[in-house]
């Protein structure tokens, strides 16, 4: 069987260099990839482009890279949540390309799907739209959008096997699903990895073709942004 | 005048059954309390959920599940979970029937503006330009006017535009209106509320029929 399995994160990020770009998972800090994220922080890998709905919080997620500097452009629909990373965006520090959330999760589905570009409404009429191809379909206008090639995605799922079959959990499949597959190495980092065999196979969210290498993550943290509640009457 | 809630309440009386809904952060979010219960209305939250419902009880918060504005929450009987692009496929392909947002300005043509400042604020857009882009029925809630008192219903948006030609309705404060091809159509006025105080607070084309209704909620 093709060995997916890799003994640590470490292993797992084999091969990342500066200049690269990167697929992140998650919405928030639902579903990210904080194995991975903490060793790219340790590797001091720079120059990179990031893809991800958002840029984390001052001191998690991405946010971590971004306060060594380790990120030069990124790729995000909301970043209302991170001081530092507003801060580098409006002194220039950062190249920041915004993108319709729909948009982005599209961009990326689109290159897990081998499709090179498609055409959505959304930002038409928009400062997205500038420089875009536009077109008319049933009467509405449309910008034409391109797939990403990145060279690594990191994804976060719940259980995954040691064929790299991957289930989510609640609101933490998000970007994970659209990411696995998406890259040139997809890494996927898991809660809890069991043997090929383990995982009905009716319930597998990403089948394992599309995750290159796969390892059982430790001490997630798991942190909750917005913690809500109701009060028991 | 209405509150935060009154425009919530005002909202939710257009929600009718078996829609699919998307509630954008803040006054939207409210909605979901105050919509009939003799009605069946499935909550969408772009992250990847239907069938939302309220907020968990004190220590059954789960890191796992949240909405599209970080919170926890929980799910209802018949809830699902998808990836983003499952998502925003079902709200480009209309499934999703109603969207409310909030916005920092509307223009009479129904033109939207809500993701940013330039120079001042940057959030980024969200998925509110894949939603008012899509979205055949699109319901703004807000306040009629910023906090230096300037009007939010405007001739033109002066911020970057999140969609063009989009918006539907508006619930402020003060007033019910619908966007028409003419301009601000105003339909019903907030208690307390005269035509004369709506006027003043709309930059935009208000159109005022013979008869405004006080808003009932």
């Amino acid at each position: 069987m093709i060995q997916k399995v890799v003994p640590s994160v470490q292993a797992a990020i084999e091969g990342v260099q500066d200049g690269q770009t990167f697929m992140l998972g998650g919405f928030g800090l639902c579903g990210i990839p904080e194995n991975a994220i903490a060793a790219l922080v340790v590797s001091g890998v720079k120059n990179l482009v990031c893809i991800s709905n958002n840029a984390g919080v001052a001191d998690f997620g991405i946010g971590l890279m971004l306060v060594k500097h380790q990120v030069k452009t990124m790729v995000a629909s909301y970043v209302g949540e991170n001081d530092v990373f507003e801060q580098q965006m409006l002194s220039g520090v950062l190249e920041v390309i915004l993108t319709p959330q729909g948009t982005l999760a599209e961009k990326c589905r689109a290159a897990q799907a081998g499709i090179p570009a498609f055409y959505t409404p959304a930002g038409y009429g928009t400062e997205v739209a500038e420089g875009k191809e536009t077109r008319e379909f049933n009467g509405k206008m449309h910008l034409l959008e391109t797939a990403y090639k990145a060279d690594f995605a990191f994804v976060k799922a719940w259980k995954g096997d040691t064929a790299g079959n991957l289930i989510f959990k609640g609101t933490a499949r998000n970007f994970n699903a659209c990411m696995a597959g998406a890259a040139t190495i997809t890494v996927a980092e898991v809660e809890e990895l069991v043997p090929a065999g383990s995982l009905d196979p009716n319930q597998i969210h990403i089948p394992g073709i599309m995750v290159q290498r796969i390892f059982q993550g430790a001490n997630y943290e798991k942190r909750i942004e917005q913690r809500t509640t109701r009060t028991k009457v | 005048m209405l509150d935060k809630n009154g425009i919530a309440k005002r909202i939710a009386q257009e929600v009718q059954d078996g829609y699919y809904v998307n509630l954008g952060i803040g006054i939207p979010t409210l909605v979901a309390n105050f919509v009939r219960e003799d009605i069946s209305v499935e909550f969408q939250s772009e992250n990847g959920v239907l069938g939302m419902g309220p907020f968990p009880f004190e220590g059954a918060e789960d890191a796992d599940l949240i909405n599209a504005g970080k919170q926890t929450i929980t799910t209802l009987p018949g809830a699902a979970f998808f990836d983003s692009a499952m998502s925003f496929g079902m709200i480009r392909a209309k499934q999703v029937h109603l969207t409310i947002l909030g916005a920092m300005e509307v223009a009479q043509n129904g033109d939207i503006a809500n993701w940013k400042i330039p120079g001042v604020m940057v959030k980024g857009m969200g998925g509110a330009m894949d939603l008012v882009a899509s979205a055949d029925n699109i319901i703004v809630a807000m306040m009629h006017t910023n906090k230096k008192g300037d009007s939010k219903l405007l001739k033109r948006c002066s911020l970057p535009l999140t969609g063009v030609g989009c918006v539907k309705k508006i619930v402020t404060n003060l007033a019910v209106i619908e966007v028409t091809p003419e301009g601000f159509k105003l339909l019903e006025r907030a208690p307390g509320v005269s035509v004369a105080d709506i006027q003043a607070a709309t930059e935009g084309q208000l159109i005022i029929p013979a008869v405004v209704p006080e808003i009932a909620v």
